[in-house]
């Protein structure tokens, strides 16, 4: 399996059944590390790239949940030194100005796939 | 010899004595800034400066002189302080206002301060005076008794003498190693400070630590033979075999020289004082154990400390020309108290023997627990005042108990002030009133630390810095770390719970899931999660998912990435190796005991030449290989898991290495073959997850050569078997172990392991080593040996079942994710590009092996994730 564009221009990631509830995975997304997740059904992808750090490694952090002004925040937690990222937003919840980009994700036919357009 | 001559410009202060309540006083004035207007001179008697005498008895705990030093190096000079040591003063000449020393020294005063304690009383009992018959109130008492106690032919210690102090001097004898007994004329331990039942409950702790308790007996005459005591007889009962006699029949206050000065004494001795610390002659004070305050003398150190400052308060203004306040005179305080005796709590609080004022009742609420060995007694009057309490075996409810006492103000339901501890949901305990005392010592309350917590302060040791709280007896300690978690928003007594999701502590949960069979993350928060905890998306965090992984782990819960268990565990266990700063990992093999064969050693440098790894020795005797990608780790494994090796556990919480010396096999000095032990250990323990890692050694003989004192578990060998330290590391605050059992064969010393690691594994808190856990523990070491050795608790044939399953479920978890195509094929850097390395993981060469490059010798620059 190589990465290639879809007709809609998605890119596909892998089976729908083969990413693990609260666990992520890495994707590349037209020479872009991008980190999917899904949280109980819903998929999430953002950048792979810990910003700080600079290292690609936040598909393997762990996600968790929190309360932030009342609603509720789904994050992951960089492995490296367990700065969080807010999964919706990008945001970084631990360092002011830090944040990811997020990239749209659904699954066509069993396959999810990314939006590279970001 | 000439008077001591100096500037009058500053009033003369000369201190007589430099024990705690002594230095209490200089301390206090130094606080007071006054210091620089005052010519101080301190004159000792015994050649060390000021000690808690108060901890004498761990000496032979592990604890050094030095530690238990109450002035630190340099204070004298720093403060302008003349201090004279081992020179005791014996005249005080009022009229010219001088004072005399052994030596002959003479220094005149302006102001003079008597601090000289009180001495043992030993009773008028024949042949009491002879070799082997000790007191104790000094370190060189303490040093004596060790003397004796080194010859073994000594074998058996009476401490003469069962309140506060005697058994303190019981506990000395014990952790000499003697057999000790404790004779006591009343009929109940500490007759004064306790009632009937609680002097039982007292005894029964005592008694399960290996003391015999004597009550009702009068020693009447102390055999001695070849210049050492054999045996003490009593009125009406059988003698008793001893090498060793200790007094510790209560103290008498020192006042000969103010006797012989003419100073007026009050009725039962000590210098007569009036509530400014003043005696007869107003140029003269009396402070701590050898003052009668209005006739009165105290015995103990919180009201010395209040009698110091009070005395620094006055000599203070006196000598910045300051106008009197309020602060200068000695309150009476109740003498409510709250110790650690031999590792039990025993605190009581008002007069429990007193006699109601008339037209008054008073009535008892007694809770008792005799599995526990706990006995509380609250006394109220008709309104539900609390007048006076007794707590034994577990002096929780001290804290709120003393508040009320002394706001004397009722209570609705007194009883549920006891155990078992009130209802969370009705709010009992889950304030902390500012007025509540903490550190009676220090005379510092609740408010007082909060403030300091609010400037800044974090931590105990921080606090103890700020306020001096804690820093006098310590039995506050446990009071001040539940003030900072109050702070930090926990309720007053609540262990700090895991996180948002749970409730609970590590070790609740730990026992919830042992006791319900739960096996999946999503279970156990749905059971016990806090409500609506399993409803919300991605329950759960980065805290509480691995310590339930781990758990599930410890208690036998099969393949860590199986499952709905491959999504609970971080990084380092879902790729079972350690990441490192630019997203690789390293490799570490298991190599136990750290021996090695050459073949073995062969496949690790092939296995790191041909991925072009970078090799480490670690310093638990293996190698750390460097800078594999997670696509790799697979291949290399399956090389390793063909040459035998297995996983090393470098990536978990669980057990890392043992390390050892090559022992009595090579060695000229060993005794025993502690490279044998070492990989048995290793080998028996290899896996186990654990609160956090979990690092032991072997040594061969006493020279150390493994280090085995710094690890959590060390294991020494001796001539007669194996000698067990716990509760050692290293890392940011390096913790010298405890000894915790003596001559152990091979074993017992396993089956004292078994024990001792399960026990952490169920009942520590999440990231904490053996170290804090111990230290978290009521009775510290004491506690361990009570349920490792003693067995007090019935926990160890459980403990030993669970590490015999762990032992038997072990399977290497490297070799049975190579055998398994499903879990292997998680092992990629991009799951829709398995064949494509990270183009961001970069190396340089460095002394002949690669290192990551920095961001300057990249080949290209990387743009790191929008930063907006």
């Amino acid at each position: 399996m190589t990465a290639t564009v879809d007709a809609h221009g998605w890119v596909p990631v892998c089976d729908a059944d083969w990413i693990r509830p609260g666990r992520g995975v890495c994707a590349l997304v037209e020479g872009r590390a991008v980190a999917v997740f899904l949280v109980g059904d819903e998929l999430f992808a953002i950048d792979d790239v810990d910003p700080c750090s600079g290292a690609s490694v936040l598909s393997r952090g762990l996600v968790g949940t929190t309360e932030i002004d009342g609603s509720a925040v789904v994050y992951v937690a960089s492995p490296l030194r367990k700065q969080r990222f807010d999964l919706r937003t990008g945001r970084c919840l631990d360092v002011a100005e830090v944040s990811v980009d997020v990239h749209p994700v659904t699954t066509v036919d069993g396959t999810i796939v990314v939006d590279p357009g970001v | 010899m000439a008077p001591h001559t100096s500037s009058h410009d500053r009033l003369r202060l000369v201190v007589v004595g430099n024990g705690m309540v002594g230095q209490h006083l200089l301390a206090a004035l130094v606080d007071a800034g006054a210091a620089p207007d005052l010519d101080i001179t301190v004159l000792g008697e015994e050649h060390r400066p000021a000690y808690d005498r108060v901890a004498l008895s761990s000496l032979f705990d592990g604890r050094t002189a030095e530690d238990l030093s109450l002035v630190q190096p340099g204070f004298f000079e720093e403060h302008g302080i003349t201090c004279r040591l081992g020179d005791p003063v014996t005249t005080i000449d009022r009229e010219s206002r001088k004072v005399h020393t052994a030596s002959g020294l003479v220094f005149a005063y302006d102001e003079l301060v008597l601090a000289t304690g009180s001495a043992p009383f030993v009773p008028p009992i024949e042949g009491g005076d002879a070799p082997g018959c000790h007191v104790y109130r000094t370190i060189d008492d303490l040093r004596g008794i060790e003397a004796d106690a080194a010859d073994p032919a000594v074998r058996t210690g009476v401490v003469v003498g069962g309140g506060l102090l005697g058994l303190e001097a019981a506990n000395a004898l014990r952790n000499l190693g003697l057999d000790t007994h404790v004779v006591e004329f009343a009929p109940r331990l500490m007759p004064v400070q306790l009632d009937e039942a609680g002097g039982a409950a007292l005894r029964r702790h005592v008694e399960d630590l290996g003391v015999h308790v004597h009550t009702g007996r009068a020693t009447t005459a102390i055999e001695s033979a070849d210049g050492r005591p054999v045996r003490l007889t009593f009125d009406g009962h059988e003698p008793l075999e001893a090498q060793i006699v200790v007094f510790s029949a209560g103290i008498r206050p020192r006042d000969a020289i103010a006797r012989e000065a003419g100073l007026e004494v009050g009725p039962r001795g000590g210098v007569l004082v009036d509530g400014s610390l003043r005696s007869s002659d107003p140029t003269v004070s009396a402070i701590g154990e050898c003052a009668a305050v209005e006739g009165r003398c105290h015995g103990l150190v919180a009201p010395g400390y209040r009698m110091a400052r009070a005395v620094a308060a006055r000599i203070a203004a006196r000598a910045t020309n300051a106008v009197a306040g309020p602060d200068q005179r000695f309150e009476e305080a109740d003498p409510s108290t709250k110790l650690k005796l031999l590792g039990v709590d025993v605190a009581t609080i008002g007069d429990i023997h007193a006699e109601p004022a008339e037209g008054e009742r008073r009535h008892a609420l007694v809770w008792e627990d005799p599995l526990r060995g706990v006995y509380q007694r609250v006394d109220v009057d008709d309104h539900g005042r609390v007048v006076a309490a007794v707590l034994v075996g577990d002096a929780q409810p001290w804290g709120e108990l003393l508040a009320r006492f002394r706001r004397a103000e009722p209570v609705e339901d007194p009883g549920a002030l006891l155990r078992p501890p009130a209802d969370p949901a009705s709010g009992g305990g889950a304030t902390i009133e500012r007025s509540t005392p903490v550190c009676s010592c220090e005379n510092v309350s609740a408010g007082a630390l909060l403030d300091a917590i609010s400037e800044g302060c974090g931590s105990v040791a921080d606090l103890k810095g700020a306020t001096r709280a804690g820093t006098g007896c310590g039995g506050c300690v446990p009071i001040i770390e539940q003030v900072v978690r109050f702070s930090e928003g926990a309720p007053a007594g609540a262990a700090p719970p895991l996180c948002a999701h749970f409730a609970h502590t590590r070790a609740e949960l730990f026992e919830i899931v042992r006791v319900t069979g739960l096996a999946t993350f999503t279970e156990i928060i749905e059971a016990h999660g806090v409500p609506g905890a399993a409803e919300r998306q991605g329950a759960g965090c980065e805290v509480c998912k691995p310590t339930v992984a781990s758990i599930l782990s410890s208690l036998g819960g099969g393949h860590i990435l199986d499952g709905e268990q491959g999504a609970l565990q971080d990084t380092n266990d879902h790729f079972l190796a350690n990441l490192q700063k630019d997203g690789t990992y390293s490799v570490v093999p298991r190599i136990p005991g750290g021996e090695i064969t050459a073949e073995k050693l062969i496949v690790i440098g092939e296995v790191a030449r041909d991925f072009g790894l970078y090799t480490k020795i670690t310093g638990g005797q293996r190698i750390d290989l460097f800078g594999a990608r997670v696509e790799q780790l697979p291949l290399i494994w399956t090389r390793l898991v063909d040459a035998g090796f297995e996983s090393g556990h470098a990536y978990g919480k669980s057990l890392r290495t043992v390390k050892s010396c090559v022992g009595e096999t090579w060695c000229r000095y060993g005794v025993a073959d502690s490279t044998s032990m070492a990989i048995l250990l290793e080998e028996r323990y290899r896996g186990l997850r654990s609160p956090h890692k979990l690092k032991l050694a072997v040594s061969g003989c006493a020279r150390e050569c493994a280090e085995a004192q710094s690890k959590d578990v060390g294991v020494i060998a001796t001539e007669k078997g194996w000698n067990l330290w716990v509760g050692g590391n290293g890392g940011m605050r390096p913790r010298h172990a405890e000894l915790l059992a003596e001559d152990l064969d091979d074993e017992t010393l396993v089956r004292y392991i078994d024990r001792f690691l399960m026990y952490y594994v169920r009942s520590a808190d999440r990231l904490r080593r053996t170290a804090s856990w111990i230290d978290g523990l009521d009775g510290g070491i004491d506690a361990v040996r009570r349920v490792v050795v003693d067995d007090a608790l019935g926990l160890a044939d459980q403990l030993e079942e669970m590490m015999a399953s762990h032992v038997a479920s072990y399977r290497c978890e490297w070799r049975e994710t190579i055998e398994d195509p499903d879990r292997l094929a998680r092992f990629v850097t991009y799951v829709n590009a398995p064949d494509t390395p990270d183009p961001r993981v970069q190396f340089v060469q460095e002394r002949g092996q690669i290192r990551p490059a920095r961001a300057d010798e990249r080949e290209q620059p990387v743009t790191i994730g929008g930063v907006r």
